[in-house]
């Protein structure tokens, strides 16, 4: 029943969440691109905003939910959690309903972006389901609180395999896992376990072990030295965003989170409530991660067509958005890409 | 706070633990040196040997650390990946309570990076957290890691950082923590170095989650001056810097508890592939050997060296491969010591 209407006819259904604060501008802005190329793919527009459920708790509408299990495919702008008593992350509720297990962060030097290095083409994957963030603590005595990191072979596993098929569907040479084995010998561990395993599967692709701080080292010396990174929840979170400091920040970098019921492609910034609504917002990693989504649905010509406009713009330096120096609005670099579609 | 022992005549005995890789050589470097300008300390030298299950070396080790109060080290290796083998860095600092890791990340203005002029001190919890190697595997192929956050060590490093901001003339401490997702564990230590901020007005506090400070450190490093952390991001952001820096060669750390301090290469790195080589980078153990003179109290040997040090980087650019030179390793060391002799003669002012 579900996902055939993907297959039946040449439109593909897509779920769309704009999100809230700078969401819903930069979300018709690739909108607006996607129709000037002709994108072959229909909208199914959802709100997220929390509604209280039968528990008590504010959660995800079940109507996205509905939207998403239907389509198996997502694209989504930033989302606010309110701080408060009974709201969970509808960021981390998105990604246990829908076993989003994978999340990729492709981080490349764009021409035109001047920052102090111009040779990064990283690829961070990070598993998404356990880890750190297993919201597993406690306080034993007063003043000793635990917190437990939770490592499975099974996501583990999963991660792994993911990190080496996408190596190989994306021509990367070699994988790179990211550890500290050295201290947390079991968890880490059988995570590296895990990885060397599957590496073997996957003879066509180099594989290296490596700690997470020799990697830090080693990243902003030279971050020609890696290609594809996998590694466990909380690693990847810092080296995802790390890696997007290097090429200049999260308005430019997209995000994919990968899963068993669908995958959901989001901008990693957030709400930037300060500049919301005055048509100021760069759009730049939605569409970036929007462009992802094309490759991940096998749209390649679209995702190039696109991709390679936008490309054309930040290369050309005259309308950019005051995030990168530029004076021009949301608006205008959402035509000007437009009229570099080729 | 702490009172070295001192021996005849004013000399110190202090415990040295070269440990793998790179560090013999390092080691025998500092040696060189010290014999050259007759500084005051006489080594009592412990090898570990890597390849034994047993923790004996260490022991003995943890115990001559006791009788002299201080220590310098390379990184030891622990060769077994069995699980009940704990890493014998982890169990020095341990047993010593040493609860407090300081880096100083000041650029070298003779190494070439990508940002120039960064002074950012790290302060780091030593003894718990992510690395209290409390695990065990409940089912088959299900493992819990424990990392155990108490009031008492996040106050202890929370009271150390500030009173180091106060002594040292800095302005602005950062905390980072990972709170909003750990909201107990990073949570106790954020609220104990906000309350222990209240007692220090001067000092600006403010607070960074993890993931976006590493990405503040590669794009805008100079808003960080004192950083204040839990042991895992300690490592993490330490090693950063340090690439921003020029590498794992050049900067030292200091590890201190309430009775011990032991001074060992900032990152902590053994260097299996570059050693015997002739191409370690020997600053970040002479550095290291500078912290430890100057916590001995012996200020002159430590500025004649930190002198020859600054005029052997920084003017004459005499440097190792990892930080953009030609030089050997003995190159700089010969170079540092000619220094020295130069200014001197054989007759040092100390
Ligand atoms: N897409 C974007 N275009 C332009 N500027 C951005 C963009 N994303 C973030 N910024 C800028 O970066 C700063 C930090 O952004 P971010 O939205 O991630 O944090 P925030 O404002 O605290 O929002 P949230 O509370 O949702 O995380 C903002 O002040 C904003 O000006
Ligand atoms: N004193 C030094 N001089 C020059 N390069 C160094 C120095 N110390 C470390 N490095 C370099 O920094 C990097 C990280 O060091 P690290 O010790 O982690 O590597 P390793 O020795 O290969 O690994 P392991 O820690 O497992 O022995 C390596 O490339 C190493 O060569
Ligand atoms: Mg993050
Ligand atoms: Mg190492």
């Amino acid at each position: 029943r579900t996902g055939s209407a993907q297959y039946s006819s040449g439109v593909r259904k897509v779920t769309l969440i704009p999100g809230h604060g700078i969401g819903p501008e930069i979300t018709v802005a690739v909108q607006k691109i996607f129709e000037a190329a002709k994108v072959p793919i229909a909208w199914d527009e959802v709100d997220v905003t929390a509604v209280r459920g039968p528990d008590g708790k504010f959660g995800i509408p079940q109507k996205a939910i509905d939207s998403v299990n239907a389509n198996k495919i997502g694209l989504k702008g930033p989302l606010m959690t309110p701080v408060g008593k009974g709201y969970r992350s509808l960021n981390l509720a998105l990604r246990k309903e829908f076993d989003l297990y994978a999340n990729v962060r492709p981080c490349k030097s764009l021409e035109g972006i001047k920052t102090l290095y111009d040779n990064v083409d990283v690829v961070t994957i990070r598993e998404n389901t356990e880890g750190e963030y297993s919201g597993i603590e406690h306080e034993i005595v007063d003043g000793v609180v635990q917190s437990i990191k939770l490592i499975t072979e099974e996501a583990s596993k999963r991660v792994a395999e993911f990190a080496f098929q996408f190596a190989k569907d994306n021509n990367r040479k070699k994988v790179t896992a990211v550890h500290k084995a050295n201290i947390m010998r079991m968890s880490d561990g059988l995570f590296l376990r895990c990885c060397r395993e599957m590496a073997t599967k996957y003879s066509e692709i180099k594989f290296e072990e490596r700690y997470l701080d020799t990697v830090c080292l080693n990243m902003v010396q030279d971050p020609s030295k890696f290609d594809v990174l996998v590694m466990p929840n909380l690693y990847g979170d810092i080296m995802s965003d790390m890696c997007s400091g290097l090429v200049g920040g999260l308005g430019l970098t997209p995000s994919g989170n990968i899963g068993k019921n669908g995958a959901l492609f989001e901008s990693v910034h957030g709400t930037a409530p300060t500049i919301a609504g005055k048509d100021l917002a760069n759009p730049t990693a939605l569409l970036l991660s929007a462009v992802m989504m094309l490759r991940y649905m096998k749209l390649n010509e679209h995702a190039d067509k696109v991709q390679n406009a936008c490309f054309n713009v930040l290369r050309e330096g005259k309308v950019l958005t005051g995030d990168l120096g530029g004076k021009s609005k949301c608006s205008e670099y959402t035509q000007e890409i437009i009229k570099n579609l080729k | 706070k702490l009172i070295p022992k001192a021996h005849y005549g004013g000399r110190h005995a202090v415990t040295m633990l070269p440990g793998g890789g790179i560090g013999p050589e390092c080691m025998g470097y500092v040696r060189d040196i010290f014999k050259y300008i007759g500084a005051p300390v006489d080594f009592e030298v412990v090898n570990i040997d890597p390849n034994v299950d047993n923790d004996h070396d260490v022991q003995y080790a943890i115990t001559t650390i006791k009788r002299n109060g201080v220590g310098i080290k390379g990184n030891i290796e622990t060769k077994s990946e069995a699980a009940y083998v704990t890493s014998r860095n982890v169990a020095l600092r341990n047993e010593l309570d040493m609860y407090a890791y300081v880096m100083n990340c000041k650029s070298f203005p003779g190494v070439t990076t990508r940002h120039k002029d960064i002074n950012i001190s790290i302060i780091r919890q030593n003894t718990e957290g992510e690395y209290a190697m409390l695990e065990h595997e409940s089912v088959h192929g299900v493992v819990e890691s424990m990392k155990v956050v108490t009031a008492s060590n996040s106050e202890r490093v929370a009271r150390f950082a500030f009173e180091y901001a106060k002594r040292n003339g800095r302005k602005k401490v950062t905390t980072v923590h990972k709170a909003n997702i750990m909201k107990l564990s990073d949570g106790l230590f954020l609220e104990t170095s906000r309350k222990m901020a209240e007692q220090y007005p001067d000092i600006e506090h403010n607070d960074m989650i993890i993931d976006n400070c590493c990405m503040q450190l590669v794009a805008k490093p100079h808003q960080f001056d004192v950083m204040l952390m839990t042991n895992l991001y300690g490592s993490i952001v330490s090693n950063v810097v340090c690439g921003l820096l020029g590498g794992a060669g050049l900067l030292s750390g200091r590890n201190y508890g309430d009775h011990y301090a032991v001074f060992e290469p900032g990152t902590r790195n053994t260097g299996t592939a570059i050693a015997g080589k002739n191409v370690a980078n020997p600053i970040a153990m002479i550095n290291a050997s500078i912290d430890m003179l100057e916590h001995l109290g012996h200020f002159c040997h430590a500025d004649l060296i930190r002198n020859a040090v600054n005029k052997t980087c920084n003017v004459d650019k005499i440097l190792t491969p990892d930080v953009g030179g030609t030089a050997s390793s003995t190159d700089v060391v010969n170079a540092i010591i000619a220094c020295m002799s130069k200014e001197y003669g054989t007759f040092f002012p100390c």
